[in-house]
This record gives structure tokens, C-alpha cells and sequence, in this order.
């Protein structure tokens, strides 16, 4: 006998490790409007299979409060099985040895206090209220309700063309929402019960790659009806095509002197080529809007003077406006906000940064633009500089990867506190103060100061970019309401007291994305449609080819390459290298077509038309 | 056309055709539970699963087309094995008592069980009953619900009322009533297609038949029974008798034996109902009433259920005539009973109908002189006759043509045609030309409101009688109905005289009506009634001699205070729970 062992891991064992990944993948598929208490029942079977068996709490308790659970369920349980299940679960949080019981119970705890009134219904309706929401998941999720296993399919049998026609119909930014969206799509696509998410994104960018032009549909005849929109960013142009499509004549009013806002203004050229977005513009453009630029409300023209001259007006401006650190110093030569550097930028005005160091302040997708256009700029040295951890950064993953292969610095818990300038008033650093993470606030880490002295970071120029406010004033003076900046319409997109008036997008949500700016589009398209009198259906005629039959066996996710970051830093092309044609075809085939197998056939399917 | 192999045949069916349909035309049955061609082509049953050569999971062959050179195995071992493990989960939860079913030996799941040879169920039974309204007419047994989801599906399609939905969720989802409401508290409009279209036993109507045994039993008591038009075309599928010979005369000889002391035929008071309904409508017509919303017909009580529920702001477009049911039962109650000296207190009135929402219709309470109850006591669907045929062990072979009693004997071929969609529009514009030109036009002159083998959604026609030109539509199934009224109210069609049937095909395809589970029988069925009419030796309601007796020595005429008081009614009298929701 060997004194000592190397433990070899049974093949069970190996299995059973196997399994968590499988689990952990379905649970990140799981649709939404499962019954949160079969669920919590779920959770607990599975904690108290962790359970050593050693203390009575975990080895009982549990037991005990499945039992609970289930009554409930089934529709045995009374008003007092929720105070007992609610007993037993804080004793056990307080008697248990270790975290596997006491967690476990939290776990259940939590979920007496957040579905409190689901547990009460269950017990007065002897049954569950919830519903499935989620039929198709992808659809589901897009803001816009995008047909995506209906434009996979098309991309699938190579009808590019076919492809951005059906997602038009929900979404006339095809093109740049292949590059730019934030794809929430994909967070819950069931494919990850097999292997891995669809990468929906980046086969909408093939599509559009692989289309060419494509012209928009015929518009209905014309209503003679007007309307004004305020602001020619995505939500403005998107309501814009959907009435121009309706038969109604808009006119859009931007006083920037291209169109697109934030996508042409705010989203830097690598990330999103102008030359691509023109092409979703164009199209929108082709349908008969009207541009009229150089106008700004509130000073060249007026919300009564639009709502004199037209039947109907919306206000989509977006939030432009930066959101101020509050520092000493901040008024100093040399800091500028985000919103303002890269407008400058996409207007061919661009500071220049030259061997120059810049620090930039945020930890958000704006801040990844702003320093990797820092980059691109010239600048010796960039810093990020954040007051949490990256893995506490609410930029996308990839960006912030791509922006340290860019060569950027990044200095993470480090609180601004005030900019060191020199005699000219002009920025020569930025102190910041040592943090170190601390207790967890409603599921966000907070940070306290570590005590060390306040570091002196030298740089030139500070780009603050910690968020983004709506120049609502000259609405607010108008009677529109707002709240904190904020605009504040109706679920129909309108006010109550301001029949004819419609906003959406960012100006009414605060700063989001663009496919939500479009979701709002559609719902506002359709309002001002009703309130002026039609009930116009906008719909295509793309047919969806069948769903493929074949096996789902497990395969790979295509993911999108880039070009090398010593190349790309060097100029402001496009950064990310498309799909091949064979690449593109395999990551469509991996679609499970959630529209025809499962929940979808019957209950969510397809909406063929809005 | 696409080509492709099922069962080691080479067959050639065109392109879109599921693997069902393509077996089909290969004279290959494949067994199926929750499949409804358009309806419900979910694939949730997976009993109609089949085997792709070069494919390792099954594919259900209701609701996937036909690929070019396909290898399809509808019968293969693995088919076999996974087909019968399917039917034995479903029995894991289903109240297999098919003894004491209403649908034993007209179930799909007791035939497909028998079919794949399932004698032992290896799981345990699990059921869940849930509580129900036993009182109310149609019943619902959840521990009988496989959840096809079929009636989900018809109510929501084909009737466009959404009672059903469903409910709970992981392995709990079950059928329930929407939105969490009881069934007698829902806006349900009583049509029973989710009954014809439930493949097991888990809906179904209330059972009447020991109330009119009761009434047959009780010496006291005169039981006078009322068949409806539409009866006659369905209840001899039961027995397998070809519909030409499953006559009227029969079901009166059947109900005799039975124990009814009077037959009558509801043909009666459908020509009854067309004197005072034509009449209504030539009268409302003449005044204008029609310019803006058109007079929509009374006698179906889906209809004026859907009506009061989803509109009930056009609830005075009703025509205020009573059902032909109703009609007839008044009528019984009253100059019947006058006629042979019984007292309305001492009568028991009983109708075959097929329908279910007539049960609800009976509730209608009259008051005439001392009397106060219904027109009508008991109803029964046609299923129920058929089960009172055979509790009383008749026979059908043996039943012989017998007349109905006087003094109602009389019926017309127009009223005849009442149980099919387009009939009642039919019968009413005979009568109307009749009363404004005074002559019969052509008995086929209104043939333009039949239903076509493309029906679109409503059928409309014009029609010029004398120098007046009377725009009618013809609408059946609820979906369709609703569509027509958004159309109305839109402004985007006007018509003076609308039939609305809330059934698919009219009352021939009534939720009463016998069970075949997969066929839609009401065009064949309305096919019956058709013939029948052209047949008959009168085809004008206005010429029915015994409604014109009933005129003369009792009635007055139409729309007379009397008639007023028996034949019509307050439409504002009882509301829908729900009304306007």
C-alpha cells in the first residue's frame, strides 16, 4: 500500500462535472414566465442534494421547506405554510454550520420576500398565474421583435436580399445593427442548451454584406397628413420610414449637418462604417422623407410652430448632452466630454492628440469609444480610469478586450477627485484616489476608499465619459413632461394632454440602445398612425423557407475575427472582419428554428405583420 | 411535385404537402391525437411521429412538408417503440375510466391504445381532477384532458372567443379557463366545437336525458318533444345509417317508443319564426332602420351569447323574434295546451337540438295568463338522443317513418333548411318577396347565400325585389362573425339583413351534433338538409298551412300584441357576465 495517492477523478465524477456545464448553460437559456416557486423548488432539490448530511438544519430544514414548497404547488398549502416555510428558512439561515444550508435557505428566503404575492395566488388559485413568455426567445427579447429564425433561415439558403427585406420590416437599420447591436437576442437563444448561444449579430452583418443595396418597399398611397420629427437619430428615422411607408409625408428636422445622431456622431468609424450606416439611411431616405438640417428647436424653430404646421409631431433628440464629474478643475483647457469629442470627430474636427496623454473617465461603452479613437488620434499613452474593477465595467466584453489589444492602459479602482492644471488654466493631470472593493450593494459591488494618498495621473487632455443627459428644457418650457431630464410620455409613445405629440428613443428613456430606439419606433410609428385616423399594417412578403430537419448535434459558435490591432490602430477603418460564406451558412444552420419546434408553433410562431 | 419513398413506396405529392398529407395519398394512415388540419398543427402529441432515413431524431408528421428524395418510415421498430411510450405517458394521466365515458368507443386515445396493443401502462397513475359547475352545460373533466390544446385552439381560431388557455406552468401547464375566471363567469358563448373538437372525454354537454326520463316516468306530466331541422342530418351517423334514409319519421317513431307522448318537428316554428322575422325585418326595413347597421337573425344563441359578451352595444340590431326552440316552445305551452286541455303547469317540454348553447337559451322564462316558467323545460343534444335510443335498447333498423301530431304536423322546406348557414337568409327572403310583391318568387331565387366550397369569410348578396334592392350577408363560425362586424363598424360594409350561425356551416355543424373525430361533417350534413328542401312539396314558410292556422285561431298575425307577448323577446333582459370586456 502507497502511503500517499494521486486522486484520479472516477468517471462519474467526470460525468457529473459535465452535467454542471450542461446546467449552467440551460440555465442561462431559461425562458422568462417560468413559475418562480417551481423554480425555487428546483433550486432547493438541487442544494439539498449538496447537502454533507452532517447538521440537522441543512440535512432536515431542507427537507422540510421542499416539502413546503411542494404543498404549495400542488395546491395543499394553507396561509400558515408560508409563515412556517418562512420560520424554518430564517432558522436555518441562522442555525446552519456552513453555506451550503444556510445559503440554500436564503435562497428560499428571498424568494418569500421577492414573490411573496405568487406564493399568496398559488395558494388562493390552487394553482400557478404565470405564463410562458418567451415562445421564441430571440424574438422575445429584441426590443423591435426582429423575425430572427426567419432571416436565419434566409440567410441559411443564401437569400440575402430576402433577409433584409424581413428584418425591415421591424428594423430599417439593418445594416448597422449587424455591426453595433448589442444583441440581446442572443442572451437567451436555446441553442445554449446544445452548445452555445447563435451569433444572431454577426449573421445579420453577412446578410446585410452579402445583399448589396436593397431597395425599400413601395409606400401606401399618400394620406396627406404631415409630420414633423424633431431629431434624425435612429428612432427618428426609423418612425420616419415606417410612416413614410404608411402614405404619410415626413419631414425631419436635424440640426447637425448629416443624418443618423448617435450612430454617425456618437459610434466612432471602426466599430460602424459611415459608408454602412449611409446604406440603412439611403434606403430610409429612398422611401420620401424629408431632411430639413441646421435647424435647432427650441431657438430656430419652436414645438408650436411644428405643431402648427404639421398633423402630427415627434420629438426624438436623443441625449446628447454630457453628464458633468463635479470635480475642481473640471472647467480646466483640455477636459472634454465624450459626447462632444467624438461628435467633433465624426465631423472631421477631431482634436488632435498627438503624442499627447489622455485620461478617460467611465467605464462604459462611450468611454471604449472614446479611448480607442484616443488611440487612433495619436496619443502616447490612454488611460481608462474607473472607480470599480473591469469585471465591474458595463461596457461589452469585446470592446473592452479590443481597447487593451489596442495598447490602452487601465487603471481600475481610482476615483477621480480633481484636475491638476497649470498656470494657464490648462489640464496638465488628473489626482485620483485609491479605492478597494467592498460589500455588495443590490447586486453591484461598492467601493470605499483605501486610506492611501490621492495619484497624480499626468495627461493633457480628460475625456469625461460618465454618461449622457437630453437637452429638455425648451420641451419642458413647451408643457412636455419631464422628469429629471428626462421626457415622459404614455406606453403609446404620447402625452395625455398633448394630443399629436409623440416622443422616443433615448429623449424618453434615458440614454439605451439602438434597437431600442427602434422597438420604440415601431410602437410610435403605429400610434401616430392611429391618431391620425388609419390603421395602416405594415408587413412583408418574404416567405420563410422550411425549417431544416437534420440532427442538432453539437457544434461550435462562428465568432467574428478582427484585424490585427497594431493595423487597426492606425486608421479608422472597420475593425471587425466578417464571415465567410461556408462560416455563415454553418453558424445559420445551428439555428433550432424556436418558431416551429417547441412552444413557438403554437403560441408564438410568427407575427407576419404590425 | 416532390418525390420521395414512405414505407418503401415511391410516391410523388406536391410541393408543401406534410408528411401526413403525402401518406395519405399514399393510402398510409398515420395515428394522430392532437392534430386539427389548420387548427392545431402543433406536434404536441408527438403520436404521429415518423422515422427520416439518415436522421436520429423522430419528426412529427403533421406540421413538417415533404423534402425531395426523402426515405420516410411511418411504422419502423423505433416508430413502434416511441409512439406506444408516448401513449402510455398520456394514459399516465388520463382517467382511463372509458367505461363510464361519454366518448367510449369514440375516443382517439382509446382507439390508438388498442391500436399499438398497450395492455399494462408502466407508470404510475398520476391524475389531477379539478372542480367544475357541474350545473352549467358544457363540463369539463380535467383528469380526462390529454392537452392537446385543441380546444385552446378552435375557441381561439376558428371562434375567435378565447375561453380557453393555458394554465400553470412546467410540468403543471394544463388547460384552464382564461384569465383566471370560472366558466360561468366567462364570456364562453356555449357553441361546443371544443367539444366535437376534444379527442377524449374531457369536454363534453350536461347530461339532461334523466330529466326527460323523469318527465316520461311522471303520469302526471304530458311530455311534448321538439326535433330540430339539423338533427335529422347527423344523429343516424351513430348507428351507420346512410343519411338518406335517417328521416325525421324515424326519430318521431324513435321518440314514441321512447316514451314522448307529442312529436313535433321545429320545422314548424322555423316557418313560424320566418313570418314574424320576415315580417320584423320588411317592417324595420321599410322604416330605414337598416341605413346605418343591418338586422342581424335571433335564433342562433351562440350568436346572441357572442353578441351581448363582445357587443353588447348591438344587442338592439338583434331581431327581437324568438329562436324557432323558444317559438316553439311558447306555443306548446300555450295554444297547444289550450287545444288538448292540459294545463301549461302539467306539460313537460323537450327539444333535440344540436347545440349546446341552446341549454342556456332554455333558461328564458315565460309568463302567459297564470303560467310562469319556461317555453322550453329540457334540452337535449343530439348525442343525447342517440343515448336515449339507446337506453331505451330500440333497434334502429327497426324504426319506421312516423308522422309528427297535429295540429303542428306542417313544416316547409324553407324552414328545413334553417339548421344550415345561408338557410335562414334563405327562407326569410322568400317570405319578404312574398310580403312586398305579394307573389312566391322563384324557390331557388336566393340560392346566391349558400355556402360554397370556397366560402370566403362571409358571403354577401344583393338582392332586387321589386324597386328595392336588400344587401345581405350570410356569416358562420365566430372568428368569421367577428370580422364581419369590425367591418361594419368601420364603415367598410353595409348590409340591411345579416344571418350570423355561430357554428362552422350552421347548426349542421353544431357542437350537439355526433362526434367523428378528424371530419367535418356540417357540408355534407347541410348537403341533407339542402335536398331535403328541394324535395319538400311546400318551400315557402308563408305557406305553411298549420303556421297559418296558428295565425288565424290564435295568433292574430305577425308582430300582433300577442305575438309580441309569446314570440319574441326583451333581448335586455338577462346580460352576459363580462358584457363589453
Amino acid at each position: 500500500m502507497s502511503r500517499l495517492e494521486i486522486p484520479i477523478p472516477n468517471r462519474a465524477q467526470v460525468v457529473v462535472e459535465q452535467l454542471y456545464k450542461d446546467l449552467e448553460r440551460r440555465i442561462e437559456a431559461s425562458p422568462s414566465g417560468l413559475c418562480p416557486i417551481d423554480m425555487s423548488k428546483a433550486f432547493l432539490e438541487l442544494c439539498h442534494a449538496q447537502t454533507c448530511g452532517k447538521c440537522v438544519p441543512c440535512r432536515v430544514g431542507l427537507r422540510q421547506l421542499k416539502k413546503m414548497i411542494s404543498d404549495v404547488l400542488n395546491g395543499r398549502a394553507t396561509l400558515e405554510t408560508l409563515d412556517e416555510m418562512e420560520e424554518t428558512a430564517l432558522s436555518i439561515m441562522e442555525s446552519a454550520d456552513c453555506a451550503i444550508g444556510y445559503e440554500a435557505a436564503n435562497m428560499v428566503y428571498k424568494g418569500l420576500i421577492g414573490f411573496h404575492d405568487e406564493y399568496v395566488s398559488h395558494i388562493e388559485l390552487g394553482r400557478c398565474n404565470c405564463s410562458y413568455q418567451q415562445p421564441v426567445p430571440c424574438v422575445s427579447l429584441c426590443p423591435a421583435g426582429v423575425d430572427i429564425p426567419g432571416y436565419i433561415a434566409l440567410v441559411h439558403e443564401g437569400r440575402y436580399k430576402d433577409a433584409i427585406r424581413l428584418i425591415r420590416k421591424d428594423n430599417p437599420f439593418p445594416t448597422t445593427c449587424g455591426f453595433i447591436c448589442e444583441h440581446p437576442c442572443e442572451a437567451r437563444c436555446r441553442r445554449n442548451m446544445i452548445d452555445d448561444a447563435i451569433n444572431i449579430r454577426g449573421l445579420k452583418r453577412m446578410a446585410a454584406d452579402f445583399a448589396g443595396k436593397v431597395a425599400p418597399p413601395q409606400c401606401q398611397p399618400s394620406t396627406g397628413k404631415k409630420v414633423a420629427i424633431v431629431g434624425g437619430g435612429p428612432g427618428g428615422l426609423s418612425t420616419a420610414y415606417y410612416l413614410q411607408l404608411m402614405g404619410h409625408q415626413v419631414v425631419v428636422y436635424e440640426m447637425l449637418p448629416k443624418l443618423g445622431g448617435m450612430l454617425r456622431y456618437g459610434i466612432p468609424n471602426y466599430r460602424l462604417p459611415k459608408d454602412r450606416l449611409d446604406d440603412d439611411i439611403n434606403a430610409i431616405l429612398e422611401t420620401g422623407v424629408q431632411v430639413k438640417h441646421g435647424l435647432r428647436i427650441g431657438i430656430d424653430i419652436t414645438i408650436d410652430d411644428l405643431r402648427n404646421q404639421y398633423d402630427a409631431v415627434l420629438i426624438t433628440i436623443g441625449a446628447s448632452t454630457d453628464k458633468k464629474l463635479g470635480v475642481e478643475g473640471e472647467d480646466a483647457d483640455g477636459v472634454i466630454s465624450a459626447v462632444q469629442f467624438l461628435r467633433d470627430v465624426g465631423k472631421g474636427s477631431a482634436i488632435d492628440l498627438k503624442g499627447q496623454e489622455v485620461c478617460v473617465v467611465g467605464g462604459g461603452n462611450v468611454s471604449m469609444d472614446a479611448v480607442r479613437t484616443a488611440v487612433r488620434l495619436g496619443a502616447r499613452k490612454v488611460t481608462i480610469v474607473y472607480r470599480r474593477r473591469v469585471a465591474d465595467m458595463t461596457a461589452l466584453r469585446d470592446e473592452i478586450e479590443g481597447a487593451i489589444a489596442e495598447g490602452v492602459e487601465v487603471a481600475t479602482l481610482k476615483a477621480p477627485v480633481r484636475i491638476e492644471t497649470d498656470n494657464d488654466y490648462s489640464t496638465r493631470g488628473l489626482w485620483v484616489r485609491p479605492q478597494m472593493i467592498s460589500s455588495i450593494r443590490d447586486g453591484r459591488a461598492s467601493v470605499k476608499d483605501t486610506g492611501e494618498g490621492d495619484i497624480l495621473i499626468p495627461c493633457t487632455t480628460v475625456i469625461v465619459a460618465i454618461g449622457q443627459d437630453i437637452e429638455s428644457q425648451h420641451f419642458a418650457d413647451a408643457g412636455v413632461p419631464v422628469n429629471r431630464g428626462v421626457i415622459q410620455t404614455g406606453r403609446h409613445g404620447g402625452f395625455d394632454l398633448l394630443p399629436g405629440v409623440f416622443a422616443g428613443g433615448d429623449c424618453a428613456t434615458g440614454p439605451a440602445t439602438v434597437i431600442k430606439a427602434i422597438g420604440a419606433a415601431k410602437v410610435i410609428a403605429a400610434n401616430i398612425d392611429e391618431y391620425l385616423g388609419f390603421h395602416h399594417v405594415i408587413q412583408s412578403d418574404v416567405e420563410v423557407p422550411l425549417p431544416n430537419m437534420a440532427d442538432r448535434n453539437p457544434c461550435g459558435r462562428v465568432n467574428m475575427t478582427e484585424r490585427e490591432a497594431c493595423q487597426r490602430v492606425c486608421d479608422f477603418d472597420g475593425v471587425e472582419l466578417p464571415m465567410t460564406e461556408a462560416e455563415c451558412r454553418q453558424e445559420a444552420s445551428r439555428c433550432l428554428r424556436c418558431d416551429h419546434f417547441g412552444y413557438g408553433i403554437f403560441k408564438g410562431g410568427r407575427e407576419t405583420l404590425w | 411535385m416532390v418525390k420521395l419513398t414512405i414505407d418503401q413506396r415511391a410516391i410523388e405529392v406536391p410541393e408543401g404537402s406534410t408528411i401526413m398529407d403525402a401518406a395519405n395519398i399514399a393510402g398510409i394512415p398515420i395515428p394522430k391525437l392532437c392534430f386539427l388540419k389548420d387548427i392545431n398543427e402543433i406536434g404536441a402529441c408527438r403520436v404521429c411521429v415518423v422515422e427520416i432515413e439518415g436522421k436520429d431524431k423522430l419528426v412529427t408528421s403533421c406540421n413538417n412538408e415533404v423534402e425531395e428524395g426523402m426515405v420516410i418510415y411511418t411504422n419502423s421498430p423505433k416508430v413502434r417503440r416511441n409512439r406506444k411510450k408516448t401513449v402510455e405517458m398520456i394514459l399516465s394521466q388520463h382517467n382511463s375510466n372509458c367505461v363510464t365515458c361519454a366518448r367510449n368507443r369514440n375516443c382517439s386515445l382509446q382507439t390508438i391504445t388498442r391500436d399499438l396493443n398497450i395492455l399494462d401502462v408502466p407508470y404510475e397513475k398520476e391524475l389531477t381532477p379539478l372542480p367544475w359547475n357541474r350545473n352549467f352545460p358544457l363540463i369539463r373533466d380535467n383528469d380526462k384532458c390529454i392537452k392537446c390544446m385543441r380546444c385552446i385552439s378552435v375557441c381561439e381560431k376558428v371562434q375567435g372567443v378565447r375561453i380557453w388557455d393555458v394554465g400553470g406552468t412546467g410540468s403543471r401547464t394544463g388547460v384552464y379557463v382564461s384569465g383566471n375566471r370560472k366558466i360561468e363567469e366567462s364570456d364562453c358563448v356555449l357553441c361546443g366545437q371544443c367539444i366535437t373538437h376534444c379527442p377524449v372525454g374531457a369536454l363534453r354537454e350536461r347530461d339532461d336525458t334523466e330529466k326527460a326520463w323523469w318527465a316520461i316516468e311522471n303520469k302526471k306530466k304530458v311530455t311534448v318533444v321538439q326535433v330540430a331541422p339539423a338533427v335529422r342530418a347527423a344523429w343516424g351517423e351513430v348507428f351507420g345509417i346512410p343519411a338518406r334514409e335517417a328521416t325525421m319519421g324515424k326519430i318521431a317513431d324513435a321518440l314514441r317508443k321512447i316514451g314522448f307522448d307529442y312529436v313535433f318537428d321545429t320545422v314548424f316554428s322555423a316557418d313560424l319564426t320566418i313570418m314574424e322575422e320576415g315580417s320584423e325585418f320588411v317592417e324595420r326595413f321599410s322604416k330605414g332602420d337598416t341605413r346605418q347597421m343591418p338586422m342581424f337573425t335571433s335564433c342562433c344563441p351562440g350568436w346572441v351569447r357572442f353578441v351581448k359578451s363582445q357587443y353588447p352595444h348591438l344587442v338592439s340590431r338583434l331581431s327581437t323574434a324568438k329562436s324557432p326552440q323558444q317559438m316553439f316552445g311558447a306555443v306548446m305551452k300555450t295554444y297547444f295546451a289550450k287545444k288538448i286541455g292540459v294545463a301549461p303547469e302539467d306539460m313537460v317540454t323537450v327539444s333535440v337540438m344540436p347545440c349546446v348553447a341552446k341549454k342556456g337559451e332554455r333558461n328564458m322564462e315565460l309568463f302567459y295568463e297564470e303560467y310562469a316558467g319556461y317555453d322550453v323545460d329540457v334540452v337535449l343534444t343530439t348525442r343525447e338522443l342517440t343515448r336515449m335510443i339507446r337506453m331505451a335498447h330500440i333497434d334502429p333498423c327497426t324504426l319506421k317513418d312516423a308522422p309528427c301530431d297535429d295540429p303542428m304536423a306542417d313544416g316547409t322546406g324553407a324552414g328545413v333548411i334553417f339548421g344550415t348557414t345561408g338557410g335562414v337568409m334563405e327562407a326569410a327572403l322568400r317570405s319578404a318577396y312574398y310580403l312586398i310583391t305579394g307573389e312566391n318568387p322563384d324557390a331557388d331565387a336566393f340560392s346566391e347565400v349558400r355556402s360554397t366550397r370556397e366560402q370566403p369569410k362571409w358571403k354577401e348578396a344583393e338582392f332586387r325585389i321589386k324597386d328595392i334592392v336588400v344587401r345581405t350577408a350570410v356569416v358562420n363560425g365566430l372568428a368569421n362573425t367577428r370580422e364581419l362586424i369590425d367591418a361594419l363598424e368601420r364603415g367598410e360594409v353595409h348590409y340591411d339583413f345579416v344571418e350570423v350561425m355561430a357554428c362552422p356551416g350552421g347548426c349542421v355543424g353544431g357542437g350537439g351534433q355526433p362526434i367523428k373525430d378528424g371530419c367535418e361533417l356540417a357540408t355534407a350534413r347541410g348537403g341533407s338538409l339542402r335536398m331535403l328542401d328541394e324535395a319538400a312539396p311546400v318551400r315557402f314558410s308563408h305557406e305553411n298551412k298549420a303556421v297559418l292556422q296558428l295565425y288565424d285561431e290564435f295568433m292574430e298575425k305577425p308582430l300582433s300584441h300577442k305575438a309580441h307577448l309569446l314570440l319574441h323577446t326583451d333581448h335586455d333582459a338577462w346580460q352576459m357576465p363580462d358584457a363589453g370586456k
